[in-house]
């Protein structure tokens, strides 16, 4: 049935497989590759805020512990990144559990505050824990994936569709948990918490599944981010990241299923362009951000579809009006 | 007996809400429960579906004790209820909001989804054939693909009970099924829970207008102040001196 979404896909892979191609520059290259790893952070950023409503401050910790993960096990005990890789995905699924365990069972902006602790705390225990990470020194030299048969990884270029790979998978995990039946129990407690209970469904155990597939999705950004950049320091994984994932997302589009890279890319390279004037560029985003939330709420990509809504109003006749009003995201 | 309400008691702080109040639930029967604002009404279906705590007393629903039970648990044991203020899942589809009630018949979860199992696809076919049957019941079927939020207040109560019979519970509680709707509609609610009734569910209601009540109730409960002061057929209750004094007679006067 939904063919044109498909065609869409379809294209959008298209072009993220020849770009590499047309863009030269190994500059812009690394750009475009870093705003892919951020996206798959923002996918798992999407399905605990935008699907389940939860508000969570720590998502940079868990691509932290990922990256950092995946970073020392290489540098430190020779472990080859496919192991290293899945150790750090486990590591941040697990930790993401535990901190789920209390977390989960506060609501709103108590969830916010313990889950901005949690990610200050691991931060600092990242920057200080010289013997293990280096400290401020971070890790250096980390080293690219062994090749798989013919397929090496040390140019640029197989790196980038090695992102491009993990970022389609994560694209494909947020896609198929929205159309699913437990998708509909995220979005039943991101709407009504006290009628998803009355209905049967077993809200923590749904919000800790949720949290876990977002802290996987972290911890895979991070890895990916460890083995592209070659180098590791405690920035990665502090609060100021995960607003930046937050701007990303609430710019995308909250909730819907393209947002996550829209918003990503089009902040990443807008950064770009801005880089000259870096100490200032809030004073654009700033404004721009308020502009949006006031007319666009929904982000870009729920911008889009509610002019094509409004366009498709004018166009056919009453029955589906109403729903047109209806925002994606604004569960 | 499909459910005994046993010397429960609710305190909030000093407050006694619900005041040792006991009353049972024959299977197939309507049973309303009636009272002026602040009787306890509403307390008391938060407590029967797990929504607070009990301070004292017992619950048994179906033979089994339930008075500590979360409210999910209580839900699966086939206790549905509606709230007071219309309650929905807004933003999503009406049709993805009677799926959603009838989420707790369904197993699948998050590797069902990520892994499309053929139990996923069986699930989502199966809550799919329900949820339309439900809105079928309710008369809302033509609302199937519009946003919740977005469909008349009158469909939204009527939605709030699809939700509710879409997981085929043994008891559906209503809080003022027929608030915020006109007298109109009234008589449309009516013969929807009369449907309920005679579809095998089981009713409790709680209820303002007093018309509704009288016409659909087997039983009724009268609470005031937290505790109950009569429990008859509605004729009874009608010709009963306290509940003229507490309810009916301070409604005239007012």
């Amino acid at each position: 049935m939904p063919v044109r979404p498909r065609l869409f896909a379809l294209g959008a892979i298209a072009i993220a497989i020849v770009l590499p191609l047309l863009v030269r520059s190994e500059y812009y290259r690394q750009v475009l590759v870093t705003g892919y790893i951020s996206a798959i952070a923002v996918y798992g950023l999407n399905i605990i805020l935008g699907y389940t409503g939860l508000l969570t401050l720590g998502h940079a910790a868990f691509f932290g512990i990922g990256a950092y993960a995946v970073a020392l096990l290489e540098t430190r005990l020779g472990v080859p990144f496919w192991v290293a890789l899945a150790a750090g995905c486990a590591a941040a699924v697990i930790l993401g559990y535990l901190v789920g365990l209390v977390s989960l069972r506060t609501r709103g902006n108590y969830f916010a505050i313990f889950t901005a602790a949690i990610g200050v705390m691991i931060s600092i225990v990242l920057t200080n824990w010289q013997e293990l990470t280096g400290g401020n020194i971070g890790v250096l030299n980390i080293p690219p994936p062994a090749p798989i048969g013919p397929i090496s990884f040390e140019s640029s270029l197989a790196k980038y569709y090695l992102v491009l790979v993990a970022l389609v998978f994560a694209i494909v995990i947020c896609a198929r948990v929205r159309g699913s039946l437990f998708g509909r129990s995220l979005i039943a407690i991101a709407g009504n918490e006290d009628l998803a209970r009355a209905v049967g469904i077993d809200v923590m155990r749904a919000k800790s599944a949720a949290f876990m597939l977002s802290t996987f999705l972290a911890g895979l950004a991070g890895g990916m981010y460890a083995i592209f950049i070659g180098f590791l320091g405690p920035d990665s994984s502090g609060l100021d990241v995960t607003f930046d994932m937050l701007l990303y997302l609430i710019v995308g589009g909250v909730g819907t299923l393209a947002g996550p890279l829209v918003g990503t890319l089009v902040l990443v390279i807008l950064a770009q362009f801005l880089s000259g004037i870096d100490q200032y560029k809030f004073l654009i985003f700033g404004p721009m951000l308020v502009l949006l939330i006031m007319f666009f709420p929904s982000g870009i990509v729920g911008g889009i579809m509610q002019l094509r809504g409004m366009v498709r109003r004018g166009a056919a006749s009453a029955p589906v009006a109403d729903a047109a009003l209806a925002q994606p995201g604004a569960n | 007996m499909l459910l005994e309400v046993i010397g429960v008691t609710k305190r909030f702080g000093g407050l006694t809400a619900v005041d040792d109040v006991s009353f049972t639930v024959e299977s197939g029967s309507i049973v309303a429960i009636i009272g002026p604002n602040g009787a306890g009404k509403s307390t008391c279906f938060n407590l029967i579906s797990g929504y607070y705590p009990v301070t004292s007393g017992k619950l048994v629903f179906a033979g089994e004790d339930i008075t500590h039970e979360p409210m999910h648990k209580i839900a699966r044991r086939g206790i549905a209820r509606t709230f007071q203020t219309t309650s929905l899942f807004r933003s999503a589809s009406v049709l993805d909001n009677a799926i959603i009630g009838y989420r707790m018949h369904t197993q699948s979860g998050l590797f069902d989804a990520l892994l499309r199992t053929s139990r996923a696809r069986r699930e989502e076919r199966e809550s799919a054939e329900h949820a339309f049957e439900a809105l079928r019941f309710a008369g809302i079927e033509q609302y199937a693909d519009r946003i919740a939020g977005s469909i008349p207040q009158e469909a939204q109560k009527r939605l709030a009970i699809a939700i509710a019979v879409v997981s085929k519970p043994k008891l559906v509680l209503l809080d003022e099924p027929a608030a915020g709707v006109t007298s109109e509609e009234t008589v449309g609610h009516a013969d929807l829970i009369r449907s309920m009734a005679q579809a095998g569910f089981t009713v409790c209601l709680v209820e303002h207008k007093m018309s509704l009540v009288m016409g659909l109730a087997d039983r009724i409960v009268v609470l005031h102040h937290g505790a109950k002061i009569a429990e008859g057929t509605p004729a009874e209750v009608q010709a009963n001196d306290v509940v003229i004094e507490a309810y009916l007679g301070a409604a005239t006067h007012a």
